[in-house]
């Protein structure tokens, strides 16, 4: 009888054990799957990163408010009288590919990669007079579906991660004298995973001033 | 060394040179077609263009490794289109050069601008040939010139 107590208590034991373990799984999922949505807070920190590289040479060089593109760290006019033209691929005479060719050009010291163009005025990300935007002002920008060829956070993620353009900011080549050229603050990898955040948290934007 | 068969004004050439090798001086050393000028060599001037599929090129700046099957024009062939004849008389007609260095260069460009716009503005004019620079200063019978051809042109 002793022995029957036991082995009931055990067996009582055991279901209670089991029936804890799946409503610990049920309330709150196993560990290893267990996302948490990043707060706005978050959302609104990975922007500045995402920005410090948007606004990195290589990126804003090619995101002008004026008629031309700019060139170099110190982002000066691009030389040879380059004008933005139709389309941003320059004019009949003098296209963006008039130089830039689907790879970089080592060799020549030229930049290139498929389809070399300037972003659109409406991506602008500088001011008339060549200074970057705010934060604000590129966040707004970066998100206005009316401007941004209608991509939304999920597009914008795959636009970081994917498009060939973006890509060579972490490939630039060589400059003419040989040298390589700068890349953004950081690495590519980082990047995406900080647009991936600020997507997540819903694309916050920081407050205009 | 590597070898690269070329299509240039239509015929096909074969050359043995260094993938990085510019294609202006594949041109002029290899082929020895010595109407493409060589000017500055970065690209800043026009006195090395050529078309590329089309394409007005810098070719002082395009190693040929990376030229691949794109037809090439000179100012050797250019007379064979219907448009860089007319722009070649044109700018015989208004004696449009003095020294003549750049002129290959800006005739390659000049073409390319009326293939896209037949009837350019003054603006057009301005923005498209403003990469070729003419140290004689031959700027203002360019112009003419192009306007001229594009009255020719139907």
């Amino acid at each position: 009888m002793l022995v029957n107590r036991k082995l009931l208590l055990k067996a009582l034991l055991f279901i209670l054990a089991v029936f804890a373990t799946r409503l610990a799984v049920t309330t709150h999922g196993p560990v290893e799957n267990e996302t948490i949505k990043p707060t706005v807070a978050d959302g609104l920190a990975a922007w500045q990163d995402v920005y410090s590289v948007l606004i990195s040479p290589r990126c804003i060089n090619c995101h002008t408010a004026t008629s031309y593109p700019q060139q170099g760290d110190d982002r000066h006019r691009h030389f040879a009288n380059v004008i933005r033209g139709r389309g941003g691929r320059g004019v009949p005479g003098l296209v963006c590919m008039s130089c830039h060719q689907d790879a970089n050009a080592d060799s020549t010291g030229v930049p290139g990669g498929p389809a070399w163009h300037l972003a659109p005025l409406s991506m602008k990300w500088q001011d008339p007079n060549d200074r970057p935007l705010s934060s604000a002002d590129v966040c707004r920008a970066v998100t206005d579906r009316s401007k941004n060829e209608n991509m939304d956070g999920r597009a914008l993620l795959k636009h970081h991660e994917e498009a060939a353009l973006v890509l060579w900011a972490w490939n630039p080549g060589r400059r003419p004298d040989g040298t390589m050229r700068t890349t953004p603050p950081l690495a590519h990898a980082q990047f995406v995973a900080a647009t991936r955040t600020w997507v997540e948290a819903g694309t916050p934007c920081p407050p205009a001033k | 060394m590597a070898t690269y068969q070329l299509t240039v004004n239509g015929q096909r050439k074969q050359v043995n040179v260094d993938p990085s090798t510019p294609l202006l001086w594949v041109l002029r050393e290899d082929l020895k077609m010595t109407g493409t000028k060589y000017g500055c060599g970065i690209s800043a001037c026009g006195a090395c263009t050529v078309h590329l599929d089309g394409v007005a090129t810098r070719s002082c700046v395009v190693p040929v490794s990376m030229v691949g099957n794109r037809p090439i024009v000179t100012i050797e062939g250019i007379d064979k289109d219907p448009i860089g004849k007319v722009v070649q008389n044109s700018w015989v007609e208004k004696d449009v050069v003095q020294c003549g260095y750049c002129q290959s260069g800006q005739i390659m460009s000049a073409v390319a601008l009326l293939k896209a716009t037949p009837k350019p503005t003054d603006e057009n004019i301005e923005e498209s040939m403003g990469g070729n620079l003419c140290r004689c200063a031959t700027y203002v019978r360019i112009r003419e010139a192009l306007q001229n051809a594009s009255r020719q042109l139907k």
